[in-house]
């Protein structure tokens, strides 16, 4: 479609920046976004990998939301974690995630991990650390299982297991006493809840449940809250106000019909076509 | 956020939503408008509300109504509130690095008349929430109001009555906010706004 209307050009817009710095100059406080504080694993099982994380995302101290997904998709073989800033991981991920799907179409093979791996770091380090995302990228390609993790300025490592967000050592502990090479399935998520729930109950950016999504050759399963450690007790009371108690000046109904069209096709004599 | 305050909620409720915004405009202590409200309408069953600083809820409620419209007209069919969350979250988002100062709150109905909520931050991270999203100045306020008022399945009009009063008593503890509030309840075939009788102090 043709349009004189004002498209946008894709990538990021600076058009604010002067006016924000200026009003930040005068005093201004500014609204803080999203981070997740964030508990976030990965580890090497026999034959795939297990990812977690918690589901807490706050802003400065306030909870912001009990239950968020940090596990994001990014291919049918590849989950990835992410910390930091809730928008970057966010976006940075369903950015890479449409990247890796017009790839698969157009080589019509499975994207390898250290693909993805390599547009992720590639993407952080031109940014030079100002996208706040510290991601796990676990994945299962043709060369086997792979774990990653990428910082916020494009460094990466690759290990059997890792951790990472501001619940990392807590969940780190975890890994380093217990960890082996070759643990079975079972072995392998319920090491990874216990890395994830140590983060939930000894960091304060971390909290409420475990998501959990475990790769290998065959499948891929996504265990959203596998566990559920801090359920909300049941209010005794309801404390509903009674009807009428708020004092209105105004009210204004809009009443929403449904508009049903019929048609009606009339069947003419067919065309003299001999 | 501060310079101009403001408040708003949304909730869910059974086969319904509400949100409200208060009526203030200031600049920081001193009252400008009592008649400023922070929520618009995008389809016949979704409101956004739009709290934070004034001259960016002007311009991001001009430039969403644009969105939509557009998007109605290429589609031929009105946009459905989650698409319309993540409109809204990829035009703050293109704006990481100098970002418009307002937290959006999306409320309504979709097609199936299913309710749905959600909250975003400044530079676009969506938050879903099953029950109620607060935003404004008045954010902590509301979550200490919501959280001990809000409970599942409230019919329409207990839905009101919950919802107008956590953000009275909410905005009674917040000086940026308050003087009026306008609350809008979507029902599968009502859509009923009310503006409320509250504190003027």
């Amino acid at each position: 479609m043709t349009s004189r209307l004002q498209q946008t050009k894709g990538g990021f817009n600076f058009d604010n920046h002067v006016r924000n710095t200026m009003m930040e100059g005068k005093g201004m406080g500014i609204p803080k976004a999203t981070k997740t504080g964030t508990t976030i694993v990965g580890l090497i099982y026999k034959d795939g990998l297990v990812l977690g994380a918690d589901t807490r995302a706050t802003a400065g101290p306030i909870v912001a939301d009990k239950n968020c997904e940090k596990i994001h998709y990014l291919a049918p073989n590849m989950y990835c974690c992410g910390a930091g800033t809730a928008a970057d991981t966010e976006m940075t991920t369903a950015l890479i995630s449409s990247q890796l799907e017009l790839h698969r179409l157009s080589t019509g093979r499975q994207a390898r991990v250290v693909t993805a791996m390599t547009m992720l770091k590639q993407m952080l380090f031109k940014y030079q650390g100002q996208i706040g995302a510290a991601l796990i990228l676990g994945g299962v390609d043709i060369n086997g299982p792979h774990l990653y993790t990428i910082y916020p300025h494009g460094s990466t490592d690759k290990l059997p297991y890792v951790t990472m967000g501001s619940g990392s050592l807590a969940a780190m502990s975890v890994f380093e006493s217990r960890f082996k090479p070759d643990l079975s399935r079972e072995e392998g998520i319920s090491l990874v809840q216990e890395a994830i729930e140590a983060g939930i109950f000894n960091d304060l950016g971390s909290g409420s449940n475990v998501d959990i999504v475990v790769i290998n050759s065959e499948k891929v399963e996504v265990l959203r809250n596998y566990a559920k450690p801090n359920e909300r007790g049941v209010k005794e009371a309801s404390y509903k106000y009674q009807r009428g108690t708020t004092e209105v000046l105004k009210t204004s109904i809009r009443d929403l019909v449904d508009i049903k069209e019929t048609v009606n096709i009339h069947t003419s004599e067919a065309m003299d076509i001999s | 956020m501060e310079y101009n305050g403001g408040a708003v909620v949304a909730m869910v409720g059974k086969n319904c939503v509400a949100i409200a915004c208060d009526k203030r405009l200031g600049v920081q202590a001193m009252t400008i408008s009592t008649e400023f409200p922070k929520t618009f309408q995008a389809t016949p069953k979704t409101y956004i509300g739009l709290p934070g600083l004034a001259t960016d809820v002007q311009t991001l409620s001009e430039k969403f109504r644009f969105k939509v419209n557009m998007y109605k007209l290429k589609e031929e069919r009105e946009i459905e509130p989650r698409t319309l969350a993540h409109l809204v979250s990829s035009t703050l988002y293109e704006r990481r690095f100098g970002p418009w100062f307002v937290e959006p709150v999306i409320a309504g109905l979709d097609k199936e008349n299913r309710p749905f909520i959600c909250s975003t931050d400044l530079i676009g991270c969506i938050n879903f929430a099953k029950d109620f999203v607060v935003s404004g100045t008045t954010s902590n306020q509301l979550y200490g109001m919501c959280e001990s008022l809000w409970e599942p399945d409230l019919e329409p009009e207990d839905l009101f009555e919950t919802i107008s009063q956590s953000l009275m008593n909410a905005v009674d503890r917040d000086c940026l906010s308050g003087w009026g509030a306008q609350v809008t309840v979507i029902t599968p075939d009502q859509v009923i706004t009310r503006t409320l009788k509250s504190r003027q102090d």
